[in-house]
């Protein structure tokens, strides 16, 4: 009799996580998703989506193992994770949801206004030690970088180091908050940040990637337009095969509800 | 009647024998797993699983060691006689770029043209060195030469000092600096708490009135309840700020405000064991020492303490372990950079917290995934270390002998 119940029970939750939509994969995406996925049941009382974080990596190798539906990454696929999927006979449909930018912050008493994109990688490949050689003030320069763990590493290194290293121990935080704390408390410090985290306690640097000759503020129109730089978008990924069950639910996301709450988030809207 | 009395007293007596049998055993087992997955580290390529290193067959360059590797494709070292090559320039070739040189129809539908580019590629440049998987090496092989592949190397994993776990091609795990960062922060942080801990556990026991000690004691045992997060973000707010001005610092995040952190969470275990410890000196003990003329202090020193060295001592291996064991608190207040610290004001990494922060996104069964567990080995043996020291000091003490 006991197994029976149990036997029951589990077919029934077997049953109902098939018409659930299960979202998994980058927590820079995360909040967006949980938001938008709560406004989207909220509209459909049918619906019911499952999102869950663990890493860009996580979310697409669940693709691939298909214990999810969609997979939310903030940055694109990697080759030979197509190729695994190849491989396995999956075909791949990229969307865009929406751009995350990534803001330079500096203590709010430093001189220091402009940097070039050479400037960031002397300073953060540990090249430029002191603010005097960037016009500032007599100060040792403390460079902040996230944790390895987290995707704003690997695409600040990507853009702005151009995939060198970072100095060698240099300081790592654990969240985006604690790059803020940190920075608005230290002198010397320089760090990046979501463009949505940026505060009064911290300030933004303007940045050029053209060697100089236009230093971009950033913000969200400036992000919007292209005119900064440090800007990455974030996708999600589905099976070709499953284009009909979860193509409702994307089409929310792209539409003006949908990318309203992006804005909301903090991220640039499309 | 009796008979089933003894039934169920056997029945307890096997469950209660079962249970520590499995419990030890499977202690043993994480223990066992623990090892093999950390030890599989010296056995997995320096250059990440599934990717070669090819250079030109002109290049008389024979292998590079991991660390040449990482300033190579940091633009550290940029010509071949620095590693004991030509006189030539360093061209990196990283496999992505083949897709902004060529468009996927002249690389093919199914990229069947794909291993026949990145040999064109090869072949074409002198000084050349590509990272690219080691699959699509073409089946013609005339004119590249792949570089070994080696194994990481006891010898650099604990003797390097740079520990980039993510760098690419060869990442570099140089445990150093992770474990001299934590020893560092475990001793000054033991070095704080234990005068503080056994004064205030002597002066709870001896001095301090019964009504003092019932205030005390429970406000004390309240502090080992606090979650360490709390104490983690009260460090970075508090704290840090504090020891930047106090000491004028260039950055507040250092070994100190981690120590002066886990001091503060070890206390209430130190003083709640060397208290219970003390309490437990039985009445004749005292009481013989204050007949023999010994006034207050003497019979603290001479009789108290030694009796209760083994409980003492077991309250600073709590301590320390604690200490050594401690992630969130430090991971938020130390700054977490991987350099060998000279001065307690310098940032530091420590093993919890590199395990903790890193673990998320290591990509399981891979090199930085079993370095993380050899890691946890490490830190296994030092507790396991500190553990036996203390047994073996309190064994010998020679006053407890006497007694």
């Amino acid at each position: 009799m006991k197994n029976f119940i149990i036997t029951a029970l589990f077919f029934l939750a077997t049953i109902s996580a098939a018409q659930a939509q299960r979202i998994k994969g980058s927590d820079t995406v995360l909040p967006l998703s949980q938001k938008e996925a709560e406004n989207y049941m909220k509209d459909n009382s049918s619906a019911t989506i499952i999102v869950t974080g663990g890493g860009s990596g996580v979310g697409i190798s669940a693709l691939l193992a298909g214990t999810t539906d969609i997979a939310q990454s903030s940055r694109k696929i990697k080759f030979d994770e197509k190729k695994k999927l190849q491989e396995a006979g999956k075909t791949v449909k990229e969307i865009i949801i929406a751009y995350d930018a990534l803001a330079v912050v500096v203590h709010p008493s430093n001189k220091v206004q402009n940097l070039t994109r050479e400037q960031l990688e002397g300073i953060f490949t540990g090249k430029i030690t002191n603010w005097k050689e960037l016009g500032g003030d007599e100060l040792e320069i403390v460079p902040y970088s996230r944790e390895t763990s987290s995707g704003t590493y690997e695409f600040f290194k990507e853009s702005v180091l151009k995939n060198k290293n970072y100095k060698n121990g240099i300081m790592s935080m654990p969240a985006t908050g604690a790059i803020i704390q940190s920075v608005s408390q230290t002198k010397g410090a320089i760090g990046y940040v979501g463009l949505a985290y940026l505060n009064k306690n911290v300030k933004a640097i303007h940045v050029s990637y053209d060697k100089g000759k236009t230093f971009v503020e950033p913000s969200v129109t400036n992000a919007k337009m292209k005119t900064y730089p440090i800007v990455r978008p974030l996708y999600y990924y589905y099976l070709t095969k499953d284009e009909k069950a979860v193509r409702s639910f994307v089409d929310y996301v792209l539409s003006v509800n949908g990318q309203k709450t992006v804005q909301e988030i903090g991220f640039i809207a499309l | 009647m009796k008979l089933i009395k003894r039934c169920i007293e056997r029945i307890v007596e096997t469950i209660l024998t079962a249970g520590g049998m499995i419990t030890s055993v499977i202690i043993l087992l994480i223990v066992i797993f623990l090892f093999k997955e950390g030890f599989g580290l010296f056995n997995s390529p320096s250059v990440e699983k599934g990717y070669s290193l090819c250079v030109n067959t002109e290049n008389p360059i024979e292998k590079l060691n991991p660390f040449q590797i990482k300033e190579i494709f940091d633009y550290e070292i940029d010509n071949w006689k620095n590693v004991g090559g030509n006189d030539e320039e360093i061209i990196l070739f990283r496999f992505e770029e083949l897709f902004y040189r060529y468009s996927d129809e002249e690389l093919g539908e199914n990229d069947e043209f794909l291993s026949q580019k990145l040999g064109e590629i090869i072949r074409a440049t002198p000084g050349i060195i590509a990272y690219l998987p080691t699959e699509y090496l073409s089946s013609d092989c005339s004119g590249i030469k792949v570089l070994p592949e080696a194994k990481i190397s006891v010898g650099d994993f604990f003797g390097r000092k740079e520990w980039i776990p993510t760098a690419i091609p060869a990442p570099q795990f140089g445990v150093l600096p992770l474990i001299l960062g934590t020893l560092w922060v475990s001793i000054f942080a033991i070095a704080i708490a234990l005068p503080l801990g056994l004064g205030v556990a002597i002066y709870l026991s001896e001095l301090a009135g019964e009504k003092m000690r019932k205030i005390l004691k429970p406000t004390i045992e309240l502090l080992a309840g606090i979650p360490s997060v709390v104490y983690g973000f009260f460090g970075l707010v508090v704290l840090v700020p504090l020891i930047q001005k106090l000491f004028h610092l260039p950055v507040g995040e250092t070994a100190f405000a981690g120590s002066l952190i886990l001091a503060i969470m070890a206390l209430p275990t130190i003083i709640t064991v060397a208290e219970d410890a003390m309490q437990n000196t039985p009445r004749a003990m005292r009481e013989a020492g204050l007949a023999l003329g010994a006034n207050h202090w003497q019979t603290i020193y001479k009789v108290i303490i030694p009796y209760s060295v083994s409980g003492i001592s077991a309250a600073v291996v709590l301590g320390i372990g604690r200490a050594i064991g401690e992630t969130m608190a430090v991971l938020m207040v130390t700054g977490n950079a991987a350099v060998i610290p000279h001065t307690i004001f310098e940032p530091v990494r420590t093993i919890p917290a590199t395990i903790a922060a890193e673990l998320g996104e290591a990509p399981s069964g891979g090199a930085h995934y079993q370095a993380l567990f050899m890691l946890g080995c490490i830190l296994f043996l030092m507790t396991i270390l500190i553990s036996i020291a203390a047994e073996v000091i309190s064994k010998n003490h020679p006053q407890r002998k006497g007694i």
